[in-house]
């Protein structure tokens, strides 16, 4: 489709801003009269708050006001809610108690508001805040999952008795428990999937502007989805009507799902604009963020697979316990169920499949969806049990894959998912040759002279993206549709604005977006501009995660794209007096085919909207809209592999070598797409080497700076070696499946399976540190 | 309040601000360059990496006060017009950015690398070097790919100089 269009690496529209200091991130905006709200946090992770004695704050230089949670309740701002219900194995509803933005009497999580002070500066309203007295009473902590179920567990919530919010199942309990009872070998394995903090290098961020003689609200927001953000704060927590609020997520610094949520910060900062009717803006500092993003995981799993005589997979069973932290965040309850256990069946046949999942409060952080979201916790399970399987039942690991591999599709699994296409062998065949898999005996056996222990780990993924078919997720318990919404708007000079619903927050989507449509039209990508992030501009949209921009928000612009092209062709039709069906673009011009004659694309547009000379009946202009609400989930997989050395004195591992071989379907930009794997990559092997959050028993995150939390740095991590097979999706116009979490799905199965082999202990918990290792070698 | 001179991007800057100011807050908001970024509270991102009197420094580990007398460049000081530092190309060509925040700080701490090793850069250094800058979305394999590229660049424009 022409230089620019899909299929080529070009480099980035938007990256001029962001290498010359231009972007312009929530906190880079200032407003007149603005002020600077400081959060009054507790220290404690479950309390009773006895008193807040705010006198003295108020007192203090700068300050503008001083509120509390009494106040925000007082006010009838509404309780942060969740938005996906999910309902017991006893049919009764999940538990959720209440979340004030603000509390107003009972703290749960070490970290949360309870009152927030405005001043004239950022220095003022920390000072102030220091002088907010708040007399607590500690009551008694369940900092983790096993605290809190076990009896005599301290309650967080009136509504959820022994802190459990639903106890959810999926599959055929009797089938599988009988094709257990029938099987030949039995592999088992008791799975820890550590929590994990997000850490988007930007920190959430507000501003909040109210007009008292408009009654109208902006909010600046650093928002994945800033639509929904606008749609939740005003259909449920009563701050401001839907038409009377601005929404704008301008450049957005990463995400990776922890900037889906509408948090209690930017509540706090709307509300308490109209209250002090000055402009208030928070930004976060990374300490608070460690305290209160959203964090990721925290499951604990029992997992069975068993196999006939064949090696043949024939039942799955899986119970886990899922930790949801101190409230409910807004679509917690969905990530440990519909998007965890419907991917048990990764990439294999498995007749029989049926999981428990019991999701339980905490005294700790809420836990929503981070990057991957359910998928890599579910991926997880299935390729350490293949693993583990092949090792017990002394096969090789890719050999026992390829074995119980589906292979025709569509594939309609236990667990709700249809597959509608892939070729799980070829990418396993292109990541074994891309590691000479059958060179590493050899390899290792030099690696062992020289004293050094050398592993391999497969891990073949399969994820659900293209998030997601509206009516199904309905019938599953969402309380929004997952479609998304495009407009293409020709200007007369036949230059085009791409407005759309997806979010880009270092997705390149001003860049992707534009190469479908200047493919389409023939024209350079610096004819096209996209717009986002302003609910001012766009009418409405779902947002950006579930590696749904691609799939989804660009299927909406294809759609926009075709009604453009069919009016335009009438219009161009007329002015050359031909059949409207002799008429191709090509080149960013209308041709009548078989002819030399043609009409450029600004003269098409500019006839639009002149309307001097339109065929009869046609309105002026050159302008379409659609809505695009897919068909089915995507289903993007590969085989990732990874080859470690472990040095026994110390138990640090070094990275070989790390394949990955990806089926996205068709590739918008090649280039983008393989640094959103590294990214994911990045991350899932922090997951498996370096990240996890800890709290102690006191519910104390012991883990809260860069100092103590491991993120992944340069000299951490490999270089990467990628390679993509392709199976065109069939349920979306461009074939494309979504890239964005793979590798944060696949990743850290194939570390941990490498680990494992080489140190000859199958025993080894997430993050595998040198500590941790060093003691599966040593006992 | 004391007041500050100083040097900034070439040009002399006086600002009056509170002792206590750090330097990255006396860049983005007093002088409203807002390419210098906040991404910790621990002096462990980089975001906020800028050079002073030429080496790399973070931003938010010195006082305004400490900074006086002394000649600062930030992301925004370090193209010429419209021609972009080879190290901002090097980014842009070898898509070494994602969301772009960690982008400033990573641009300026790796021109400071070059500098110091000139022309012999290799992977495992670069990796070692970037230890002060975190990047959470790039897996950092095409930020290690601009700054190698960059050194070669860097090595022929300062040839033809």
């Amino acid at each position: 489709m022409g230089v620019e269009g899909i299929g080529a690496s070009v480099v980035r529209k938007e990256d001029r801003r962001f290498i010359t200091g231009r972007g312009r991130y929530v906190d880079d905006i200032k407003i007149v009269g603005l002020t600077h709200a400081h959060f009054v946090r507790s220290p404690h992770a479950h309390a009773k708050i006895k008193s807040i004695d705010i006198a003295a704050a108020k007192g203090m230089p700068g300050v503008v006001g001083v509120l509390t949670g009494q106040q925000i309740v007082d006010d009838k701002v509404g309780n942060l809610i969740c938005g996906w219900a999910i309902t017991s194995k006893d049919g009764t509803g999940m538990k959720m108690g209440a979340w004030p933005a603000m509390a107003p009497e009972i703290v749960r999580f070490a970290g949360q508001a309870v009152a927030v002070v405005i001043a004239e500066t950022k220095n003022q309203a920390r000072d102030a805040a220091e002088a907010v007295v708040v007399d607590y009473e500690e009551l008694p902590v369940a900092s983790d999952i096993r605290a809190a179920i076990k009896p005599g567990a301290p309650q967080l919530h009136p509504e959820a008795a022994g802190n459990v919010i639903y106890d959810w199942t999926i599959g055929e309990e009797a089938a599988t428990d009988a094709a257990f009872k029938a099987a030949a070998n039995v592999v088992s394995l008791d799975i820890t999937n550590n929590r994990l903090v997000p850490n988007a290098m930007e920190p959430r961020a507000a501003i909040a502007e109210y007009n008292d003689a408009e009654e109208h609200f902006t909010l600046y927001t650093t928002s994945q989805n800033p639509h929904v953000a606008r749609l939740v704060l005003s259909a449920f927590y009563n701050i401001a009507q839907e038409h009377k609020l601005r929404v704008v997520a301008p450049d957005v610094g990463g995400g990776f799902g922890s900037k889906i949520f509408i948090y209690p910060e930017e509540m706090v900062a709307l509300w308490a604009s109209k209250k002090v009717n000055r402009p208030v803006k928070w930004t976060g500092d990374r300490s608070e963020a460690f305290l209160t993003d959203a964090h990721g995981r925290d499951h604990l799993t029992k997992a069975e697979m068993a196999f006939d005589k064949d090696n043949k997979v024939t039942a799955l069973r899986v119970k886990t316990y899922a930790n949801l932290g101190a409230y409910m965040s807004l679509f917690s309850s969905s990530v440990p169920t519909y998007l965890y256990a419907t991917l048990l069946s990764g990439q294999y046949n498995i007749p029989n499949i049926f999981a428990e999942v019991i999701s339980v409060y905490t005294n700790t952080t809420p836990v929503d969806a981070y990057r991957g979201a359910g998928r890599p916790e579910a991926s997880f399970v299935v390729e350490r049990l293949m693993e583990t399987a092949a090792r017990q039942l002394k096969v090789d690991p890719a050999e026992l894959r390829r074995k119980n591999f589906i292979t025709t599709f569509p594939h309609q699994t236990p667990v709700i998912m249809a597959y509608d296409v892939g070729d799980f062998g070829a990418s396993l065949d292109s990541a074994m040759k891309a590691i000479d898999y059958a060179g590493f005996p050899a390899r290792k056996a030099k690696a062992k002279a020289e004293g050094k222990l050398r592993g391999i780990g497969i891990s073949c993924y399969i994820e659900a993206c293209g998030i997601a078919p509206s009516k199904a997720v309905g019938s599953l318990g969402a309380g929004v549709g997952l479609w998304e919404s495009a407009e293409v708007r020709v200007n007369p000079v036949g230059t085009i604005e791409i407005l759309t619903g997806s979010h880009s927050h270092g997705q390149g989507h001003e860049t992707t977006f534009a190469q479908l449509v200047a493919g389409r039209l023939g024209i350079p990508i610096s004819q096209v501009s996209i717009v986002h992030g302003d609910t001012d501009k766009v009418q409405f949209g779902m947002g950006t995660y579930g590696s749904r921009s691609a799939a989804v928000g660009m299927s909406a612009i294809f759609k926009a794209m075709e009604k453009v092209e069919a009016k335009a062709k009438k219009i161009a039709a007329h002015q050359l007096e031909a059949s409207e069906a002799d008429i191709v673009i090509e080149n960013g011009e209308f041709k009548v085919t078989g002819t030399d004659k043609s009409i450029a694309l600004p003269m098409v547009a500019l006839a639009a909207y002149t309307a001097h000379n339109l065929p009869d009946g046609m309105e002026p202009g050159l302008k379409e809209g659609a809505f695009y609400d897919p068909t089915n989930f995507t289903f993007p997989a590969g085989a990732y592999i990874c080859e470690i050395e472990v040095d026994s004195g110390t138990g640090k591992t070094s990275f070989v070598n790390f394949v990955a071989a990806d089926d996205f379907g068709t590739l918008i930009n090649p280039m983008i797409v393989e640094g959103q794997v590294h990214g994911g990559l990045a991350q899932g092997i922090g997951q498996a080497l370096l990240e996890g959050a800890v709290y102690d028993s006191s519910g104390q995150l012991m883990t809260a700076s860069f100092m103590d939390y491991t993120m992944p740095r340069a000299d951490d991590l490999p270089s990467f070696k990628l390679s993509h097979t392709t199976t065109e999706c069939p349920g979306n116009p461009l074939g494309v499946k979504g890239c964005g979490e793979a590798g944060a799905i696949g990743a850290s199965a194939a570390v941990i399976n490498a680990i494992t082999d080489a140190i000859g202990n199958n025993k080894l918990e997430m993050p595998a540190s040198p500590d941790r290792v060093w003691h599966a070698i040593h006992g | 309040m004391s007041t500050i001179k100083l040097t900034v991007n070439g040009k002399a800057v006086s600002a009056e601000v509170e002792d206590r100011t750090l330097l990255v807050h006396l860049l983005r908001e007093t002088l409203n360059l807002t390419g210098t970024h906040v991404g910790c509270d621990t002096s462990q991102c980089g975001t906020c990496v800028v050079h002073i009197d030429g080496k790399a420094v973070k931003s938010c580990t010195v006082l305004a006060g400490q900074a006086a007398g002394s000649n600062v460049t930030t992301i925004e000081g370090i193209s010429k017009g419209d021609e972009l530092h080879p190290m901002q190309a090097a980014f842009r060509d070898n898509h070494g950015l994602q969301c772009g925040y960690c982008t400033p700080g990573m641009i300026m701490s790796s021109i400071d690398i070059v500098n110091r090793y000139g022309g012999k850069l290799d992977e495992e250094t670069v990796r070692h070097e970037l230890e002060g800058n975190i990047c959470r979305c790039t897996g950092y394999h095409n930020i290690v790919k601009s700054v190698l590229d960059a050194a070669g660049r860097m090595k022929v424009a300062q040839a033809a100089e």
